[in-house]
């Protein structure tokens, strides 16, 4: 699905990622970790395009995303929940949801579809659709953000520390989502800082350390690889 | 005329210059609210569009088209024009720039200079008339209570055209239309999205660069409209865009910048005082006082009066 070959990107003169390899399958959950710095985000905003790969290839199926202009990554198959939720807060729910569809499928009656999907995946925000996003709570913003990216109707779905700050119960439901897309056969590409998390669900770990890849770890090399895990984050 | 009447004539014509206003402004206004780049040429795209007027109805009554056919051409093709030529400097200009504020000024300081000198070699330095579709006088009524009660009379003098009228009029009906246009149509919506957050808007499959070009076109359409409009009654002159330039700031300053509400609102006030003290006292005060807002505007209340506090 998404294979990334010798990625090298950054901002202007600054080299974040340096020959990064990585590779998430459809119907997986791959958890991509790292410290603070370790280039996690950025790595997601080149696949999205938003940072200028410098070098490499970014394959999603046949399309090297690298290639297409910005704009054009999200109709490619790519939904992004960026990190913080970056919702377009003066905006309603309604609205909100609206500009996630404007990449998705293209006829009415789709799109009326793909909207009442999100809205029967997340009940709640069918109760504020007139509401403008910077009031909804922290939990509600995330659901809102996850389901302006599913409105895409993606392959890949990248969600940036989707948990962040959120209440328990908000994390369930967020998990609950993620397993739910990954059952349907989306590759999930997940940044994420908690252990628990990885351990009860990743198919995949990928570990970045300053720019460069520094472990892999596949399903059944989580559990027994803990230890090294935890060493790579310094927890 | 005794005081009254002459506080309501001296109202008309502010109402008539905050009409214009208005629109040139909510040009500007537009232009920074979604891109957050200052357009120092604005004036220009304002007088470009005056000229531009005068030559397309100095076309079409060659044509033997009517004062009323050649004034709707007018007001389709100029601000066409002039949003055409000032998407092609976005593209070729400001995009190259990665849009950066500082460079933009720079920049569009040049295109002012292009446009107004190139409108010197092209149009002449005289002030030239546009003939208006409609310029009907209209007597003013004014009411006084005497020994015979409450009377309604028509004061020599007190009157205005229906060409100014009809000025106020379709600005207001511009100005609620970019409203509904920007709240309620998609393109609004991708416009307020781009705004909020240019960078989300991409990874939403929105074409930045391609928004801004539009926006930056359209804020230039509104300034040349406001120019077709004006030129009936100011002429079309190649140095008319620097006063209008200068009140479109005053105006978006005290209004907020990017706020459609506050511009409206500034360009109102703006306006009516600066009509009111040019004929009370002098021009040259109302534009003193206007200045001076300004100046408080920013040391009491820098985001302007309808503008969002920047964190």
């Amino acid at each position: 699905m998404l294979k990334i070959e010798g990625l090298t990107a950054g901002y202007g003169q600054a080299v974040i990622l340096r020959d990064v390899a990585l590779t998430a399958e459809a119907g997986e959950i791959t958890v991509l970790m790292g410290r603070n710095g370790a280039g996690k985000t950025t790595l997601m905003k080149s696949i999205m395009g938003l940072v200028k790969a410098q070098s490499g290839r970014i394959c999603l199926g046949e399309t090297d995303l690298a290639q297409l202009p910005p704009h054009k990554v999200p109709g490619s198959g790519v939904g992004y929940v960026p990190q913080g939720r970056r919702l377009f807060s003066e905006l309603t729910v309604a609205q909100n949801i609206e500009i996630g569809l404007g990449a998705g499928p293209k006829d009415p009656a789709s799109r009326r579809e793909t909207r009442d999907e999100m809205l029967e995946l997340f009940p709640r925000l069918a109760e504020r659709m007139n509401q403008r996003a910077g009031t909804l709570s922290g939990g509600e913003q995330q659901m809102l953000a996850t389901a302006r990216a599913l409105c895409l109707k993606p392959q890949l779905l990248l969600l940036d520390e989707p948990t962040e700050g959120l209440q328990p119960s908000m994390i369930e439901a967020i998990r609950q989502v993620m397993l739910q897309m990954r059952d349907r056969g989306l590759a999930v590409l997940l940044v994420e800082q908690r252990i628990d998390a990885v351990l009860d669900f990743a198919d995949r770990v990928s570990v970045l350390e300053m720019g460069r890849n520094a472990e892999d770890f596949t399903r059944a090399e989580i559990a027994p690889g803990e230890a090294r895990l935890r060493a790579h984050l310094g927890v | 005329m005794d005081f009254g009447p002459y506080l309501m004539l001296a109202m008309l014509e502010g109402a008539v210059l905050a009409a214009v206003l208005a629109l040139m402004a909510s040009g500007l206004s537009l232009v920074f609210g979604v891109m957050r780049v200052v357009n120092v040429a604005h004036g220009e795209f304002y007088m470009l569009g005056a000229v531009m007027a005068w030559v397309v109805t100095q076309f079409m009554a060659g044509l033997g088209g009517g004062a009323a056919v050649n004034f709707i051409a007018a007001a389709v093709l100029a601000p066409l024009i002039v949003g055409t030529i000032a998407a092609a400097a976005d593209i070729t200009i400001l995009k190259r720039l990665d849009y950066d504020p500082e460079r933009v000024i720079v920049a569009t300081i040049g295109v002012l200079y292009i446009i107004q000198q190139a409108s010197l070699m092209g149009y002449g330095p005289d002030a030239k008339p546009v003939i208006a579709p409609f310029n009907s006088r209209i007597a003013l009524p004014w009411f006084e209570f005497g020994e015979e009660g409450f009377q309604i009379y028509f004061p020599w003098g007190l009157s205005t055209t229906s060409y100014k009228l009809f000025v106020i009029v379709a600005a207001v009906v511009l100005l609620f239309a970019l409203r509904l246009f920007m709240t309620r149509s998609r393109a609004g919506l991708i416009m307020r999205a781009t705004q909020l957050d240019g960078e989300m808007a991409t990874a939403f499959g929105i074409p930045v660069e391609r928004v801004y070009a539009i926006v930056f076109g359209a804020g230039a359409a509104l300034a040349a409209l406001a120019g077709v409009l004006i030129v009936p009654i100011q002429q079309a002159h190649y140095l008319m865009g620097g006063d209008a330039l200068l009140l479109s700031f005053i105006v978006v300053i005290i209004g907020g910048l990017g706020s459609l509400a506050g511009t409206v609102v500034a360009a109102v006030i703006i306006g009516m005082s600066d009509g009111i003290i040019s004929v009370f006292f002098t021009p040259t005060l109302a534009k003193i006082i206007a200045t001076l807002a300004v100046a408080l505007v920013l040391v009491f209340r820098p985001q302007g009066l309808f503008g969002v506090k920047s964190r």
